[in-house]
């Protein structure tokens, strides 16, 4: 008997009635008292506090009170050079530093002053709480937030005293006005959306460019022969009569921005893009499918156009087809021959909307 | 000799003898080598300079370009690229080309300017092209380095970064950093589109043009380039100034956090 309670620990303990706990046992039970009054949850209280050498020695705190003084005097110091270096300084003096190279010097000088003015307040603030500030740690005591019984009961006997002398639920005319307003209120609101901007009705769909008109190369301001432009090289062109000055200059040149590379025509391996082209000089949107970043980064042995934002790897001798990347759809080419003059002239617009797919572009 | 003979089974005998024959080759090449058989006869009139540049040809480029510049499988023909090319290819030591590869890189020129020149007057004896830039075109008085910046932001910035950096294209190949491109080789570049960069023809890009785009390549690009916001940080935008500010600028706050943490005020240090 007793050496089964033995192996069944404390807990049979309890099972165990007062009267029946023989002598023998008793060095166990006593044994197992002493367990159970070591709580292992108990408050072990706060460290006892530890002194620090500048609450013991004055020497060390009178040092410490001249260290952030210091530190606050730089500061000062710094500030004051940062306004003379404003004044000092005019804006275009350049000066060469090691190893940041021709830089400023009315940039350099009010960076490190107002850096050195901010760092030295924040040095100083932590040198003085940590050595010379009360560190002696302090409990403070939770107590509950709710609120007394009574108090409660009175709020809630006020709420219903007010619901009931403003007579809401007796004058219904007034109750459903009342409602109404307030259900109309946010519509205001929502109407002020309709600013965000005009629908953009068809202007997607067309670009500046139109039958007739000449490819102005966008360096020299002139219009493009074919001879100008030979195997292997890039040029950019925009519509006739599309000038820099325009005030809409920046919004047309963003749909019709057009790039002219000249590839041999028997590499040419789209047969409509061949026909489009005239003897191999290949016009196509400068404008990425993905998302309308300007794509013109032309390999002219590969005959690669890669675009800078993603990647997008279009082949301008098969279609403009993708290669690689995000693009969703070959970039549109632009139909081109030459007119009577000479000049390279426009067949009409791009036969599908230029740059980034949209919900309704089918 | 005795000695020597002690020491044959050395585990180092192996990495020795290695280096003499190396060692050996690299002087026989030195010594054999015919780059420097051509210079004499420098002030030569252009046919004979033709008839050098013919034989510099037949010994360092035909392997490649195939005989009388027409081409082969391993390099394109050389009919028409005119001596701009040349003096651009050869110039900056991308030819003669060391491996065939994506892009082939500059390097340490192999032939003196002079070779270079009759190398040009051979090619260009094969068909009509460039020819080699004067100083008044790559280096004109009183460039325009506004509209310099607005060119060479609408052709070139696309590949070569707004400051001309360089940058990365496809499978391997690469627009060139042109900090240290000379202002020559800048023009033949643009003029004559070497490798898969394109050609920019007096058509498209005009002869002052070239001159502005290089003045204000230099002006934003050199080792004089003024970069009055300090540090550029290699001038690649926002990828390399946001990493630094989040590695240096907010890891120096965290070590500083750290190293004030870790220090105790306390007289008795636990």
């Amino acid at each position: 008997m007793s050496s089964e309670t033995g192996s069944h620990g404390t807990g049979s303990d309890e099972i165990v009635p007062e009267n029946e706990k023989l002598p023998g046992e008793h060095g166990h039970q006593g044994h197992s008292v002493a367990v159970l009054d070591e709580d292992p949850f108990a408050d072990p209280g706060l460290p006892p506090h530890e002194h620090r050498v500048q609450d013991i020695d004055e020497r060390a705190a009178r040092r410490s009170e001249r260290t952030v003084a210091l530190l606050f005097t730089v500061s000062m110091l710094a500030t004051v050079a940062f306004i003379a270096s404003y004044v000092a300084f005019p804006i275009d003096k350049i000066v060469y530093v090691w190893p940041l190279g021709h830089v400023s010097a009315l940039n350099l000088s009010l960076g490190l002053s107002l850096g050195m003015a901010l760092f030295c307040i924040g040095a100083a603030a932590v040198h003085w709480a940590r050595t010379l500030m009360s560190d002696v740690e302090i409990a403070d005591e939770r107590h509950p937030i709710e609120a007394e019984p009574e108090v409660k009961q009175k709020v809630l006997a006020d709420f219903r005293q007010g619901a009931e002398e403003s007579q809401l639920g007796r004058r219904k005319l007034v109750r459903h006005t009342m409602l109404g307003a307030l259900t109309l209120l946010p519509l205001s609101g929502l109407v002020l959306l309709r600013d965000l901007g005009p629908l953009p009705g068809t202007k997607m769909r067309h670009t500046a460019w139109k039958k007739g008109k000449l490819l102005i190369n966008e360096n020299t301001n002139e219009p493009l022969k074919p001879e100008d432009i030979v195997v292997g090289s890039l040029a950019f062109a925009k519509p006739e009569g599309l000038e820099r000055e325009d005030h809409d200059f920046a919004t047309e040149i963003a749909k019709a921005a057009l790039m002219l590379v000249r590839i041999e025509p028997d590499d040419i391996k789209d047969k409509r893009s061949l026909d489009w082209s005239h003897e191999g000089i290949l016009a196509y949107s400068k404008i990425c499918t993905h998302v309308g970043c300007p794509v013109s980064l032309y390999e002219q042995q590969t005959h690669h156009v890669l675009c800078p934002c993603h990647q997008s790897t279009f082949d301008l001798s098969d279609g403009a087809r993708v290669l690689f990347g995000p693009a969703g759809h070959p970039l549109p080419q632009l139909k081109i021959s030459v007119n009577k003059d000479g000049y390279l002239e426009a067949q009409g617009d791009f036969a599908e909307p230029v740059g980034p797919a949209f919900w309704e572009r089918g | 000799m005795k000695k020597l003979s002690a020491r044959r089974r050395h585990p180092l005998a192996a990495l020795v003898v290695l280096l003499f024959a190396l060692a050996a080759t690299g002087g026989l090449y030195t010594a054999l080598a015919p780059a420097d058989e051509a210079k004499a006869d420098q002030g030569s009139s252009s046919s004979l300079a033709i008839d050098e540049g013919k034989k510099l040809y037949t010994v360092g480029c035909a392997s490649c370009h195939g005989t009388g510049g027409k081409g082969t499988s391993d390099g394109p023909s050389l009919t028409g690229v005119g001596a701009a090319a040349v003096d651009f290819q050869v110039g900056t030591g991308r030819m003669p080309a060391q491996q065939p590869g994506a892009q082939v890189p500059k390097k340490q020129a192999k032939y003196t300017q002079a070779e270079t020149d009759q190398l040009a007057a051979y090619i260009a004896s094969l068909g009509p092209g460039p020819s080699v830039p004067n100083k008044e075109q790559y280096d004109p008085n009183g460039a325009d380095l506004a509209n310099g910046g607005e060119l060479f932001r609408t052709n070139c910035a696309q590949c070569h970064n707004f400051t001309g950096e360089g940058g990365a294209l496809s499978k391997g190949k690469f627009a060139p950093d042109l900090g240290d491109v000379s202002k020559k080789h800048a023009y033949e570049a643009m003029q004559t589109g070497p490798q898969n960069m394109p050609s920019f023809p007096d058509t498209v890009l005009t002869q002052k043009d070239k001159g502005d785009v290089i003045a204000y390549l230099k002006t934003v690009n050199s080792d004089e380039a003024e970069t009055p916001g300090g540090y550029k940080l290699g001038g690649f935008g926002p990828v390399s100034e946001g990493l630094f500010g989040w590695v240096f600028g907010l890891g120096s706050l965290v070590a500083v956090a750290i190293w004030v943490a870790a220090r105790t005020a306390k007289a008795k240090k636990s």
